[in-house]
């Protein structure tokens, strides 16, 4: 147990401090290892039935009050719990004399191993079935059914990690805070809590063992938790959240450094409502619109008339602000019913990004199709570029077929460090380039992004990682054409400063941390931050990166991080 | 024993939404009936698990079967389910 008024650590992923109760996630149930052989087949199998019926109703009723995003999944849930197939199998299960929840669980991995085996689309439906499994379980072991319980008031929720489908649910008014013992700083969990400006931290070992409804004060900007603080140590953080305040009202307007060299500050969105939230607020443009939610989750591809539509209307909100355009990034991790190529050994490796798009060229000339259009019924500062990119052969094939269709102007991802390493000939074919600092990281340490045990070697602060993003900005230098950063890098309102010494030329991120990266940049001048970027490069190690940094900032920054 | 044999007339093939409307279509028919794709052993086609994991790609052609009163009006109608595109739908 956790002792009261102890501190846990962990990484911070989206800065704020808040203070409330602490409500668990419920992990998934596992069937007691003890758990007592079936002596009554029949009974058992009753009892099972009884308990499917149960969870396949209540997946059909939260479907009822679903949007039309989580309504699908939650009826094939649905059918999955109620499907007779399934209750043969367990049935099957309880005569060998399994234990009831053990019979259930090894009947649904069964099918599992079998949907793996498929892969693809199959593959996928496996997170499903899963889900039905544990629900399952926790009837029978008589426990609340898992995921996120609904909060009923402001409270700071802990899990092990959240799959998407869980927060997409949550809501600023009631999540004060988001705490996760495993995930990484480029989880779904991370990325989301930025998104909505929830205060969040990721790897903080021991979080769930506190007991539920203690107080608990998370600052996420520094990765520290305080167990049931005491009033000075709430009055310390009030302090810090107001200082906060402060420094980050000052700066409104174009990024730039102290002594003026612009910075643009752009919005990373991914999807039309995503727009016109990120539209009102203070940015000059977006910088990665992810292309993806209109082709995820749907059954066949989204007509050219269709995707016109939301282009036109992401388009519309920004007026004549710019707006960078991906192209679609789907693959063998983010599989597409309308075009599966089969199971790979190595999804991130695979036929993912513009791999795709040569594969299925009729996906991506509808899809420029349609951006065509929205460009013709806009006039919009429409910048379009294709992920995954790692030759220059590559880029020259997509710039070809993206000014064919009449586009102003095409780039490319920088998300392998082949192109990072030969950004001069990449550049040469394109207008401009955009740093994914997160699939770079990935791809530079050979480590896993969803892996949170490798989080340290996947820190954006890593002098190898820094090493790489300076090659890129070479070849933008030579050739005269601007690269950015739409990476989770870009929002770090310290390793700003170092990628403006770096020789970026915008910065793109969750609109909930443009404020701090502004006024990061109005406290120094460009020959501070091409310093810095030169100790961050010197260093041995992220840490030592990221201190020497901190010793050289302006003292106000630290209370921004 | 009534059988039939049909093309799979759905572009994605018999899995996601064109497999859920099939099974509720096949489970409506109060009738145990079975689908196997050429060579396969057949499977329960109330069953969306099953049908799933049979994988049958557009163009396929699997094998109905069925027993009992109005076992060969059942299959006719799965038939014709089957061969339209129920995703385009």
């Amino acid at each position: 147990m956790t002792e009261l008024h102890s501190t846990l650590s962990g990484i911070g992923v989206s800065a704020g401090v808040a203070v409330g109760p602490l409500v668990i996630v419920s992990p998934p149930p596992l069937p007691p290892a003890d758990e007592p052989p079936t002596t009554d087949a029949a009974a058992a199998s009753s009892k099972v039935r009884d308990t499917l019926k149960a969870v396949a109703d209540g997946l059909q009723a939260k479907a009822a009050n679903a949007d039309a995003h989580a309504k699908p999944i939650l009826e094939a849930g649905a059918m999955m719990a109620g499907d007779p197939g399934l209750a043969g199998a367990i049935d099957t299960q309880l005569q060998a004399g399994k234990g009831i929840t053990t019979a259930v669980s090894a009947a649904v991995d069964e099918y599992c191993a079998m949907f793996e085996s498929l892969g693809g689309y199959m593959a996928e439906r496996v997170t499903d079935l899963k889900d039905v499994r544990d629900r399952t379980v926790a009837r029978l072991l008589g426990q609340a059914e898992p995921g996120v319980p609904a909060l009923t008031t402001p409270s700071i929720l802990a899990a092990v990690d959240l799959a998407p489908a869980e927060t997409a649910t949550l809501s600023v008014e009631t999540c004060l805070g988001i705490i996760t013992s495993a995930g990484g700083p480029t989880s779904h969990t991370a990325i989301l809590a930025a998104q909505l400006g929830i205060p969040a931290i990721v790897q903080a070992a021991g979080i769930l063992d506190v007991p539920v409804g203690t107080s608990v004060a998370l600052d996420g900007g520094v990765g520290e938790i305080i167990i049931d603080p005491s009033q000075a140590e709430q009055d310390e953080l009030a302090a810090r959240k107001a200082r906060r305040e402060k420094a980050l009202a000052a700066g409104s307007g174009k990024g730039m450094t102290r002594d003026g060299h612009p910075i643009a500050l752009l919005a990373n969105i991914g999807t039309a409502a995503d727009a016109r939230k990120a539209a009102v607020q203070d940015v000059e443009g977006v910088g990665l619109f992810r292309s993806e939610f209109l082709f995820l989750d749907r059954d066949t591809a989204p007509t050219v008339d269709e995707q016109t539509a939301t282009y036109t209307e992401v388009l519309q909100a920004f007026g004549d602000r710019k707006v960078v355009v991906r192209t679609l990034d789907a693959g063998a991790d983010k599989p597409l019913a309308f075009a599966d190529l089969g199971h790979e050994e190595n999804p991130a490796l695979g036929r993912r990004g513009i791999r795709l798009g040569v594969v299925r060229r009729d996906l991506l000339d509808d899809q420029l199709q349609a951006l065509a259009n929205a460009y013709q019924a806009t006039k919009a500062d429409l910048w379009v570029m294709a992920p995954m990119i790692a030759t220059r052969q590559e880029a020259a094939w997509f710039a070809e077929i993206v000014r064919a269709k009449g586009l102003p102007r095409v780039g490319v991802m920088i998300e392998v460090p082949a192109a990072a390493l030969r950004s001069f000939d990449v550049l040469s074919e394109v207008d401009f380039a955009s740093l994914g600092t997160n699939d770079l990281g990935q791809y530079t340490m050979a480590a896993d992004r969803m892996e949170g045990a490798l989080s340290e070697l996947l820190n954006p602060w890593q002098p190898a990682l820094l090493d790489i993003i300076a090659y890129a900005c070479d070849g933008g230098a030579k050739t005269g054409h601007p690269v950015g950063v739409c990476g989770e890098a870009g929002g770090d309102p310290l390793l700003a400063l170092v990628l403006a010494g770096l020789g970026v030329s915008s910065l793109s991120m969750a609109p909930s941390k443009v404020r701090a990266v502004r006024t990061s940049l109005a406290l120094h001048d460009l020959t501070q931050c091409q310093q810095m970027a030169a100790a961050a490069r010197a260093s041995v190690g992220p840490k030592e990166a990221r201190e020497v940094v901190i010793s050289m900032a302006d003292p106000v920054m630290l209370d921004l991080l | 024993m009534a059988t039939r044999e049909v093309a799979i007339g759905s572009s994605v093939g018999l899995h996601a939404r064109p497999a859920s409307i099939f099974v509720q279509a096949a489970t409506a028919t109060g009738l145990p009936v079975t689908i196997a794709k050429q060579g396969g052993n057949p499977v329960d086609a109330r069953s969306i698990l099953g049908v799933m994991a049979l994988g049958a790609k557009n163009g396929e052609v699997v094998t109905l079967s069925a027993e009992g009163d109005g076992a060969d009006a059942a299959l006719d109608s799965l038939v014709s389910l089957l061969e339209r595109d129920l995703d385009a739908e």
